[in-house]
C-alpha cells in the first residue's frame, strides 16, 4: 500500500437538539466510522454539539461561485415577494 | 456567462477584499495570494505541531494529576489546531502529504520558538504565558482574515486557546511565589524565553517585504512591530504583578507615547534558528520524521480494517 493521505470528510455538527448540523470543519480518516470518532475528538471536546454527521469531501457538489451573480441575483424587480410591498391600513393587526 | 480577464478579475477581487468581503475556496483568487496563504496557513500548522514537542517532554513529569491533565487538554488542543489549519491549506489545492513531507524536508518553516529547549517544568509556565500569550496576539486579527477558512480556523483556535495562556501564567505565578529554588526556577524561564517570544511576532518592519501585500489582502492586520509592542505593553505589568524581571536592562516606560520601550533585538540569532541552526532544530525534525515513519503501519492498517469492514457490510 502507498503511503497516501485516507480520504477527506467534510464534518457537521448539531450544537444541540431542535438546531440544524452545521459545517465545522474537515478531517482525514479511513472510513466514515473513524471518521465520526476523530470528529467526535476534534470538534467536541468542548460540549459543542450532540450529534455528528460525515461526509466524504468528494460527494459534496457545489454551485459554481463564478455563477453567484446570475443564480442569486437578487430579484428586486419582484418586490411583492416581500411583506412590505404591501399596504397594511392602520388598526389590522396579526398580519 | 461573461468571461472576464485576468486583469478585471483581479480588481474585482481586490475590490471584495477592500469591501471586507470573505475570499472562499472556490472563488478567483491570484496566484500569488493562493501562494502565501498556502506557506503563511502550513507554516503555521507546522508551528502547531512541532509545538507539541518541547511541551510533550515534560507531560511525564508534571509535578502533580491536575499539572499532567491541564497539559495533556492542552498538547492535545495543539494537535487539533494544527489539523484545523492544515485542513485550511487544503481548501486551497495544498496536498497534505506535501505539506508535510516539506516540513520534514527542512523546506517549510515553522516558529523558531520551538526550537528553544525546555529545561524545566517552569518552562512550561513560561511558554504558556508567554509563546501562547504572543500566538494569542497574533492570531486574534486573523480572526479577521481576509480567507474564509483561514480566518474560521482562527476562530476556534483562539476560543480554545484562550485557557493556555491562562494555565502558563497560573504555574508561573504558583513557582514566582514559591520557595526561592522555585522563584529562581521562574525567572530563570522568563529569562530564557523573553527573548525568544519577542522574535515570534518575525523581522521588524523594515526587513519584512512581504508584509506589506499582505496587508493590502488583509491576510494581515497589524504589522509585526505593532503587535510586537502590544505585547511587551502586555507583559511587563503580568511581570511586575508576580515579581519577576523581564531581563531586559533598557526596558523603560516612555510616558509621551504611552509604550514601553525595550531593547534591541538579537536579529542574528533569530536568522541562525530560521536557518535550522538553533538549539533543537535537527531533535525537533528528526521527532517528527521518526513519528510519521512509525505511524506508518497504523495508517496503512486503518485502511486495511476499513477495507475489510466495507466488504463485511456488502455481504
Amino acid at each position: 500500500m502507498t503511503n497516501k493521505d485516507w480520504p477527506l470528510w467534510e464534518i457537521f455538527i448539531r450544537s444541540k437538539q431542535g438546531l440544524n448540523h452545521k459545517h465545522v470543519g474537515s478531517l482525514r480518516a479511513a472510513d466514515a466510522e473513524m471518521a465520526v470518532e476523530n470528529a467526535r475528538d476534534v470538534y467536541t471536546r468542548r460540549s459543542e454539539g450532540i450529534s455528528i454527521w460525515v461526509i466524504e469531501s468528494n460527494n459534496i457538489h457545489a454551485s459554481d461561485s463564478s455563477d453567484a451573480d446570475m443564480l442569486f441575483e437578487p430579484s428586486n424587480t419582484k418586490v411583492y415577494r416581500h411583506p412590505t410591498f404591501y399596504d397594511v391600513p392602520d388598526g389590522i393587526s396579526h398580519m | 456567462m461573461k468571461v472576464l480577464n485576468t486583469e478585471e478579475l483581479n480588481r474585482k477581487f481586490q475590490e471584495k477584499i477592500d469591501n471586507d468581503i470573505k475570499i472562499e475556496p472556490n472563488d478567483w483568487m491570484p496566484d500569488a495570494y493562493r501562494q502565501t496563504l498556502i506557506r503563511q496557513i502550513s507554516q503555521h500548522a507546522h508551528s502547531e505541531i512541532v509545538g507539541m514537542l518541547p511541551e510533550g517532554n515534560w507531560i511525564t513529569r508534571a509535578p502533580n494529576l491536575r499539572r499532567k491533565a491541564v497539559l495533556l487538554a492542552k498538547v492535545q488542543d495543539e494537535a487539533g489546531h494544527g489539523l484545523y489549519l492544515y485542513s485550511a491549506t487544503e481548501t486551497l489545492g495544498a496536498d497534505r502529504e506535501d505539506t508535510i513531507d516539506d516540513l520534514h524536508s527542512g523546506k517549510a518553516k515553522y516558529s523558531s520558538i520551538f526550537n528553544y529547549p525546555t529545561l524545566s517544568w517552569a518552562d512550561m509556565g513560561a511558554i504558556g504565558w508567554l509563546v501562547d500569550g504572543a500566538a494569542i496576539m497574533n492570531q486574534v486579527p486573523l480572526c479577521r482574515c481576509s480567507y474564509g477558512p483561514y480566518a474560521r480556523a482562527m476562530v476556534r483556535v483562539c476560543k480554545e486557546e484562550s485557557f493556555h495562556q491562562r494555565q502558563g501564567f497560573e504555574i508561573m505565578m504558583k513557582l514566582a511565589n514559591g520557595t526561592p529554588e522555585q522563584k529562581d526556577m521562574a525567572q530563570d524561564a522568563l529569562n530564557r524565553f523573553w527573548w525568544p517570544a519577542l522574535m515570534m511576532f518575525g523581522p521588524s518592519d523594515d526587513d519584512s517585504p512581504n508584509s506589506q501585500q499582505s496587508m493590502k489582502w488583509k491576510i494581515k492586520r497589524f504589522s509585526n512591530d505593532d503587535l510586537r509592542q502590544q505585547f511587551v505593553d502586555a507583559t511587563v505589568a503580568q511581570a511586575a504583578l508576580i515579581g519577576l524581571t523581564i531581563p531586559d536592562l533598557d526596558l523603560k516606560f516612555d510616558k509621551k507615547s504611552g509604550h514601553y520601550i525595550f531593547g534591541e533585538i538579537n536579529w542574528n540569532e533569530f536568522y541562525e534558528v530560521v536557518k535550522g541552526n538553533g538549539p533543537c532544530n535537527k531533535e525537533r525534525l528528526d521527532a517528527r520524521r521518526k513519528a510519521k515513519e512509525n505511524g506508518l503501519w497504523v495508517r496503512e492498517a486503518a485502511m486495511a480494517f476499513s477495507a475489510k469492514r466495507a466488504i463485511k457490510k456488502s455481504a
